[in-house]
């Protein structure tokens, strides 16, 4: 095993649990084979028994009882269990145990039972595109249940996200909304970063012009002198966003002018992130789930947008107009 | 020998002072407890204010219940135990006076660092190093006016109750000077000295350590002088408290690495934490087994006796925590546990049911004798604390055991097609009626302490602080 340097470190700390074990045994047996001051007796009747002849505090004094029978051979008990569990079981270093059991191998195991349980499941799915997918009521309902144990934590229980969280219900796709495109998303991930701009506009005064500039390009207000002073630093922006703010999916660089709003609506919230930049990860599911899972939920992705946002609400859910 | 009175008197203000701490702190760390389990039920209630956000409220309440409360009721419960079996005035009173004035900045700067932020981010060990420094010095002093006091005794054999106070005192510097190591960076961050899982089976190693010196060892202490003396009987065995002693000490060292069950700490590790743990079932119950003992042919006394009450009570809430620890500690069990709210279940049933009842129980003793009377203001105030208490102690375990498991069961649960059948969230919704009732346990457990703290307050108002002059040492004629 690779948790040792050499066979050393390895004997010694087998041999000191081993002696660490048994020096427990020891102590019992030496305690409770010294003579006591009486019979064992299973009354408890302390006149039977004489005290140490210590006497501390005025009157606090000690009887010195038999260890009581049962509790003793519970102790003993708990000593042989070890040393059986230890034979069995990876314990004494690089011992590996009789069972040869690991908990990657446990893990492997309880994974490979459960791939075989499923696959038939899958195998149906396989020959399917993603619209088929998509119109499979079966296989909706496993991509649901996918959803809501890898996606959900982010993206939300209805799939509409939160700040820094896109919604997925609706039409716009930072990164393409093509089969493939979500494909991609989920195998391999996405990291969405935006730098920080400030240093490249200038003063905090030339930032929050641009601000009221970016502002601009959607329908929402601003203060217009701001917006036309901004207009020129928005050079800076266009790189990744556009000449126009139209964003580009190639890199996942929003669209501006669409009035939705990943990091939060108005000046505030464009000036944090020209002065502090963005940094979001979707975590890649390759390693997580299996093909066939993601091809699935691939097809519920891109359905979300497509259905009605009332039945992306999961049943149990508040009903709109409660709040 | 110094012929002066007070060479000849027992130094009570100490103790005095360290007791009446341990109320204060007690009110205080189990109100926090009562908070942060509000803000679990209704998170609403961390009002978007980051000092009073759970995430820092809740290692203040630990702080506070374990150091402040259980700290305070060690030191004055030790340093009165020490002097009254060694027969002599307390080593250094200074010292012993430094011990109490810096346990009590320590408490203050955890109070003031904790709400704002500043932590090491180790469970039990989040105070920063000024702080850590602070600590081990306090405590190297604790332990030369304890020891000390041992070393200048005037009865010839140590008592029961200080080994268990002396393995307590030597093995949290032990494991505190280790485990806090760490580089500074500046006035209040640092860096862990250790990396990776090293650091985590480091922190376990202490983690499970202070549980088992600072939160059994030292309380079994107070346990081995209390309930003797409450109950006017001689200890039951004393083989039973050497074997069980040296037993205790020695495999709760091994046991940590049950906090580690399959994570990236290698498989062997995690099996002899597991195999030590359970082999520390029997020496935990030898504590339980000579307390009760002891009271047995005495149980009448428990009818009209609320303090020999709270500490038989805590004796079988002790037997009970130390056999579900070991239980828990067993991988397969574990599996299902770890993680879940049975795991604070069973916590509390060892910090409320066992640390808690032994203290109050040793503290109701305590308190009359240091300010010159014969018993606390109201003795039925004791009786209605004690089942308070008990009330809520018992719906607190109850409510997250069930929780624990039905959590435990929720998030294993699986469906044909291999997904998970509860989301996460939905195993949070279904906590929330134990969530409930927890508080409602703790808000009882609490209002406990309120009544205590009256009670102390109206002692110490028509008493007056009394010194104790030291009986001379008696010897039997040998048995």
């Amino acid at each position: 095993m690779s948790d040792f340097i050499g066979d050393f470190w390895s004997y010694y700390v087998g041999v000191a649990v081993v002696i660490s074990i048994t020096a427990c045994l020891w102590l019992l047996w030496v305690t409770a084979r010294g003579k006591t001051s009486a019979q064992a007796s299973d009354t408890d009747e302390p006149a039977q028994v004489g005290t140490t002849g210590h006497v501390w505090d005025e009157d606090l004094e000690e009887l010195n009882n038999p260890l009581p029978r049962w509790w003793a051979w519970l102790f003993v008990l708990t000593i042989l269990f070890g040393f059986a569990y230890l034979a069995i079981y990876p314990g004494l270093a690089s011992y590996a145990g009789s069972s040869n059991w690991t908990q990657v191998r446990q893990y492997e195991a309880e994974k490979q039972a459960a791939e075989a349980q499923v696959a038939p499941l899958y195998a149906k799915f396989a020959s399917q595109t993603t619209e088929q997918l998509a119109s499979n009521a079966e296989a909706m309902a496993v991509g649901e249940r996918l959803f809501m144990n890898n996606c959900a934590q982010c993206h939300g229980l209805d799939a509409r996200g939160s700040k820094g969280f896109p919604n997925l219900t609706d039409q716009d796709w930072l990164y393409g909304g093509a089969p493939q495109n979500i494909h991609e998303s989920i195998t391999k991930g996405r990291r969405g970063t935006m730098p920080v701009m400030a240093g490249a506009v200038g003063s905090a005064d030339d930032v929050k012009n641009l601000a009221n500039y970016v502002l601009s390009l959607s329908q929402g207000g601003g203060d217009p002198a701001r917006a036309a002073m901004g207009r020129d630093s928005f050079t800076v922006c266009a790189a990744c966003h556009g000449p126009e703010g139209k964003g580009n999916q190639a890199i996942g660089s929003p669209n501006l002018t669409d009035n939705i709003w990943l990091h939060g609506f108005g000046v505030d919230n464009i000036m944090s992130a020209i002065n502090q930049g963005h940094a979001i990860v979707m975590p890649a599911h390759e390693a997580k789930l299996s093909a066939a899972q993601i091809n699935v939920l691939t097809a519920y992705v891109s359905q979300l947008s497509n259905r009605s946002v009332v039945a992306a609400v999961p049943v149990g859910s508040n009903a709109p107009g409660k709040m | 020998m110094a012929n002066t009175v007070t060479a000849e008197q027992f130094n009570y203000r100490v103790v005095r002072q360290f007791s009446i701490a341990s109320v204060v702190w007690g009110v205080v760390g189990m109100l926090v407890g009562v908070i942060i389990a509000a803000q679990l039920t209704w998170p609403q209630l961390n009002f978007g204010i980051p000092w009073l956000s759970y995430g820092r409220l809740r290692p203040l309440h630990t702080n506070a219940v374990i150091f402040a409360f259980g700290g305070c009721a060690l030191m004055a419960t030790s340093y009165y135990v020490v002097q009254r079996t060694c027969q002599v005035r307390l080593f250094l009173g200074k010292l012993a006076e430094f011990t109490f004035w810096g346990w009590q900045l320590v408490i203050v700067a955890a109070a003031i660092t904790l709400p704002l932020g500043y932590t090491q981010g180790k469970e039990y060990a989040e105070l920063e190093w000024p702080i850590d420094i602070l600590i081990a010095v306090v405590w190297v002093a604790y332990a030369i006016v304890f020891f000390g006091t041992i070393g200048k005794r005037r009865v010839k054999h140590i008592y029961v109750a200080n080994w268990f106070y002396g393995a307590f005192i030597i093995a949290v510097a032990l494991l505190h000077i280790v485990n806090s190591a760490a580089m500074p960076v500046s006035m209040w961050k640092s860096y862990s000295a250790y990396a990776g899982v090293q650091d985590a089976m480091v922190e376990w190693w202490y983690g499970h350590n202070a549980v088992g010196f600072f939160l059994t060892a030292g309380f079994l202490g107070m346990m081995y002088y209390f309930i003797p003396k409450q109950a006017n009987r001689p200890v039951y065995s004393y083989r039973l408290s050497i074997v069980h002693f040296w037993a205790l000490i020695f495999t709760y060292m091994w046991a940590g690495p049950h906090h580690l069950h399959y994570t990236a700490l290698p498989d062997w590790v995690q099996s002899v934490g597991m195999v030590f743990s359970l082999i520390l079932l029997a020496p935990s119950w030898g504590g339980m087994l000579n307390g009760v003992l002891t009271i047995s042919g005495a149980w009448h006394k428990l009818r009209d006796d609320p303090i020999l009450r709270f500490l038989i009570v805590s004796l079988s809430f002790y037997g009970m925590s130390t056999f579900e620890g070991p239980m828990m500690a067993i991988k397969t069990v574990n599996a299902l546990s770890h993680y879940t709210d049975w795991t604070i279940g069973h916590v509390h049933s060892g910090a409320l049911g066992w640390v808690g009842f032994v203290s109050m129980g040793s503290l109701y003793y305590l308190i009359p004798r240091m300010f010159g009377r014969e018993k606390m203001h109201s003795v039925p105030a004791i009786e209605l604390h004690f089942w308070i208490a008990t009330v809520g102690v018992v719906l607190y375990i109850a409510a997250m055991w069930i929780a624990g498991v039905m959590e435990g069961l929720m998030w294993r649960a699986v469906n044909p097609d291999g997904t998970l059948t509860y989301t996460f969230v939905e195993a949070v919704k279904a906590t929330f009626p134990f969530y409930v009732v927890r508080l409602f346990g703790g808000i009882l457990y609490l209002s406990g302490m309120l009544i205590m703290a009256w009670n102390v307050f109206m002692t110490a108002r028509s008493g007056r602080a009394v010194e104790a002059t030291i009986p001379t040492v008696k010897t039997l004629a040998h048995a």
